[in-house]
């Protein structure tokens, strides 16, 4: 059992070690360990309620926005745990940044979308540069430059996610973390979606949570499946889907249950 | 089976925003909030205005004794005016049925849900005749008095050169102060509540307490300004005194007004934000706050023509009966126009009556223009999404 | 403090790190400003009840509150005083039961309406007009009851009182029918559609599924509804002071004069009485009374609305 979890060589940026995750008296999260190297794509996948988003929301500390939430084990970024005492979760959540399953824009301009987390944080470079910066690596600058000014909720779908994530971006976080960022949108708009997080990773660590098995194949370098609150395997995504090691595993990838 | 024509389902309305959950709120405008009160509690208990939830309640006797006999039903649908259907030709292969015995009196049901019909409409539009009688009346006795001297002059001995001046000055100085008190104090609250209280025993004890001062009677606030505002804090009959009472009496309306604009900003924001890296405060006063604003200060226009309109907690802490200036500053003693017409009302001089009723007149006005406003302000802003 | 920067591999030339000391400063000089906010409706009602029952101490002091509760004259500014608040008690009562009497058919029904067969564009023009019925200041409706209402009424009863309980009733009655028909109305519009499908589905008519389906299952909210009208008629202080009359007497006849709760602390604080004395202190009993009832009513309003609320799934 113990090579089920085959963490990735090279460096880590996070880590998770007997993460456990209480909603009450339910343990939702059971002693996860697990580790998440530096700039490479990792997917959580499993059936619904298995807990991915749960483990994704402990790394920059969003699960403490739920009353009667209890954590245990550790979360580490860069060697260090994130619920130790003296960490400033703000600070977390500016350097490893969220985008959710349903885009949610603030109901301003493109532009003070983007500009909101920078502006709070305290940002003293070029506004303007920060902005089409972001958009940019969002593959989204080139639909909306001329129109900076008018209301994010005008967009599409497609375009209010990839803003969302131009937004996140601004804050210039080391990780991303992404909770089904694709599962509202169209085929083509998560196509785009798919393309961006193929290109961001060669500047952040991006964790994706799926429930699209062939969207964690296409897209992921390591896939951990998740079934009630634990992780049964972790490994290299093509090793992991074309020769997985446990039998619970193979059930989901090949679809008998889900 | 189709209902007939005036048997028409009631139209589903996609009027207002639903509500999250809230504690019973009595007597209090809420918010996309009107001048009426409602049950904000009630619509999300069970599920969204007229919902398509599926209940499977029954519907009592009537349903018990029908429920069983298809063919039966097809006897006494009322999907035609008048006549029954003709029963069926052929005998129904349960054969225990028997038609005869239901006595549907179709004709005479549909006569009585008519004249109920009719019923129900005047007692709806007797609130529109009485609304205009009333108007009527005050435009018959008052109209006449109307006239720019009168809206600017002092009161007087004599009815023909009495005057609201002072009296609306003294109204717009406590509508001023009122604002710049239960403002702050009402949304600060709200906020508390909503963004940061934790959820437990303490916090619906604090809006249970709330939305009983909703319902405590204004003249309890008066007798409470009096007592702490007029004489221990020394403040006398002063603008101060009246506005500070009155803020108390207004601030549980726009606690609840408020706290209602706030739940209705999606929880998917606050989380946008924070991941973010936002502070709450931070969160709150660029994201939540402005989306919430138009609610707030509908709620609060509302609340404030209230305060306007009332002269019992006024009559407790000392408006002046005849007040010959203009108030300049809050310590300053007053009326207000409530009040004047009360005074001028409890006077046995017909010609008192009449400008009492054209001073009726112009403070409807006033109230009008502003629920027209809050009115706009709701309008404008719930269309959006 | 934040995650030590010798693993970051971000720059931080741009961003204000030390920012974030000030930020979580503001937060809580923010949580304290909140706090002392909220704090003020709790002081509120506190205040209340100090002013009140600290008055009133006094009062009982001199004045038993066996007599008080039970006597049935009040007259406390006469030469023999005697402090029996039932007079007043009964006025009140007297004039929100005859409101009640007029508002919650008139309220019942202008709710069936509106909810069950009003078409969109009908509501849209009647319920603002509610609205603006209700936010006539009650100084108003006195003059309407005091100069058009009682003339009217003693052309059919020429023996009433100028001071009548009944044009005040019918007065009160109408300002309160939309405050009923409102309440009535949300309590109405709970009930889910399905629930009036099934039983027009059986063959019933519109005024059966009006009256046998969704009235009994909002009844909860329609009584609730009913008991805060009656609250807000015991509370209300200008109609019965400009309509209603200062005669406190124990009649159930509403041509006659009486005088209300609310009408005697409004009445009585227009005179001038030295502070410190009996009836200076009436003027808090009678406030304590009152703030119990109505206080009272609400509660009873609340228990029925959360006791009895139809469930409907």
């Amino acid at each position: 059992m113990s090579d089920a979890i085959r963490n990735p060589a090279g460096p880590v940026e996070l880590e998770a070690r007997q993460l456990s995750v209480l909603y009450g008296e339910t343990r939702a999260l059971k002693y996860v360990s697990l580790s998440i190297p530096d700039r490479k794509v990792v997917a959580f996948i499993g059936p619904s309620g298995c807990g991915k988003s749960t483990l994704l929301r402990c790394f920059n500390r969003m699960n403490d926005l739920i009353p009667g939430v209890t954590i245990e084990g550790e979360a580490l970024f860069q060697g260090r745990n994130l619920y130790g005492a003296g960490v400033d979760a703000v600070d977390v959540r500016r350097r490893i940044g969220m985008v959710f399953q349903k885009p949610n824009p603030f109901p301003k301009s493109i532009y003070d979308n983007v500009l909101f987390g920078p502006k709070i944080n305290g940002y003293t470079g070029d506004f303007n540069e920060l902005v089409e910066r972001s958009l940019r690596q969002a593959a989204l600058w080139d639909e909306v430059k001329d129109r900076l000014d008018s209301s994010a909720l005008a967009l599409s779908g497609g375009q209010q996610q990839r803003l969302c994530i131009a937004r996140a971006l601004a804050v210039e976080p080391e990780v991303l973390l992404m909770d089904e960022p694709a599962s509202a949108l169209d085929p083509i708009a998560t196509q785009k979606i798919e393309d961006l997080i193929y290109e961001l990773k060669q500047d952040y660590t991006v964790v994706i949570v799926t429930h699209n098995m062939q969207q964690a194949a296409r897209v992921s370098d390591h896939t951990a499946f998740l079934y009630m609150g634990e992780v049964i395997e972790y490994g290299p995504t093509n090793e992991l889907f074309t020769n997985p090691r446990e039998e619970r595993t193979e059930a989901y990838i090949t679809g008998r249950f889900g | 089976m189709q209902p007939g024509k005036d048997d028409v389902l009631p139209p589903v309305n996609a009027s207002g925003t639903p509500a999250p959950a809230t504690p019973f709120v009595p007597s209090v405008p809420r918010g996309a909030p009107g001048a009426l009160p409602t049950f904000a509690g009630l619509r999300t208990a069970n599920g969204a205005r007229r919902g398509t939830d599926d209940a499977a309640v029954s519907t009592g006797g009537t349903a018990g004794e029908l429920a069983g006999a298809s063919s039966v039903e097809a006897a006494t649908a009322t999907s035609e005016r008048g006549d029954a259907l003709p029963a069926s030709k052929q005998p129904h292969p349960a054969a225990q049925r028997d038609p005869s015995r239901f006595a549907p009196r179709v004709r005479q049901r549909r006569f009585i849900a008519q004249v109920f019909a009719a019923v129900c409409l005047v007692a709806t539009l007797i609130g529109v005749v009485v609304l205009a009688a009333l108007l009527v009346d005050l435009f018959r006795d008052g109209a006449a008095r109307l006239s720019f001297d009168m809206v600017t002059g002092f009161p007087s001995r004599f009815p023909d050169r009495a005057g609201i001046g002072p009296a609306l000055a003294g109204s717009a100085w406590v509508l001023f102060l009122t604002a710049m008190l239960a403002f702050p104090l009402g949304v600060g609250t709200a906020i508390w509540l909503e963004e940061y209280a934790p959820k437990n025993r303490w916090k619906r004890l604090i809006e249970m307490n709330i939305a009983n001062l909703a319902g405590v009677p204004s003249i309890v606030y008066g007798i409470l300004g009096l007592t702490l505002f007029v004489r221990v804090m020394a403040l006398g009959r002063s603008l101060m005194a009246a506005a500070l009472t009155l803020a108390l009496l207004i601030l549980p309306v726009i606690i609840i007004a408020s706290q209602e604009a706030l739940k209705a900003v999606p929880r998917s924001i606050r989380l946008g934000a924070y991941a973010l890296g936002a502070t709450r405060w931070e969160t709150i006063r660029h994201q939540i706050l402005p989306m919430a604003l138009p609610g707030v200060l509908t709620g609060t226009i509302l609340a404030l023509s209230r305060a306007i309109g009332e002269a019992a907690p006024v009559i407790l802490v000392g408006a002046l009966g005849f007040v010959a200036f203009i108030p300049s500053n809050p310590t300053d003693q007053y009326t207000v126009l409530p009040f004047q017409i009360f005074n001028w009302v409890s006077r046995p001089q017909t010609a008192f009556h009449e400008v009492a009723a054209a001073a009726s007149l112009v403070l409807l006005v006033l109230l009008l223009s502003m629920s027209a406003v809050a009115i706009w302000l709701r309008n404008k802003y719930t269309r959006r999404t | 403090m934040t995650v030590p920067d010798t693993v970051a591999h971000t720059e931080t030339r741009s961003w204000g790190e030390l920012g974030l000391a000030r930020r979580h400063a503001n937060e809580r000089r923010i949580r304290i400003l909140l706090v002392a906010a909220s704090a003020v409706s709790i002081l509120t009602t506190i205040g209340i009840v100090a002013v009140l029952a600290f008055e009133s101490f006094g009062f009982f002091a001199d004045v038993s509150p066996w007599d008080f509760l039970t006597g049935t004259r009040w007259t406390p500014l006469f030469e023999s005083k005697s402090f029996g608040v039932l007079p007043l008690l009964m006025g009140s009562l007297l004039v929100a039961g005859g409101a009640a009497l007029v508002a919650l058919p008139i309220g019942l029904a202008s709710a069936i309406y509106l909810s069950e067969y009003a078409q969109d564009r009908v509501r849209r023009v009647l319920k603002p007009v509610l609205e603006v019925l209700a936010g006539i200041p009650t100084v108003v409706y006195g003059y309407f009851a005091l100069l058009y209402v009682t003339p009217l009424l003693r052309t059919v009863w020429p023996n009433a009182d100028i001071f009548n309980a009944a044009s005040a009733c019918i007065v009160m009655g109408i300002m309160i029918v939309p405050m009923v028909s409102s309440l009535s109305e949300d309590a109405m519009s709970a009930v889910p559609r399905v629930l009036r499908e099934g039983a027009y589905a059986l063959g019933a008519t519109k005024f059966e599924v009006a009256t046998r389906t969704v009235v009994p299952a909002a009844l909860s909210g329609i009584i609730a509804s009913f008991l805060l009208a009656i609250s807000r008629a015991i509370g209300e202080t200008m109609i019965v002071t400009i309509a209603a009359g200062a005669t406190p007497q124990m009649t159930l006849n509403p041509l006659r004069s009486v005088q209300t709760m609310t009408a005697y602390i409004a009445q009585t604080s227009m005179g001038e009485l030295p502070h410190g004395t009996v009836e200076y202190q009436t003027i808090f009993a009678v406030g304590l009374t009152l703030f119990m009832v109505t206080l009272g009513v609400n509660i009873i309003s609340n228990i029925v609305l959360r006791r009895f609320r139809e469930v409907y799934e």
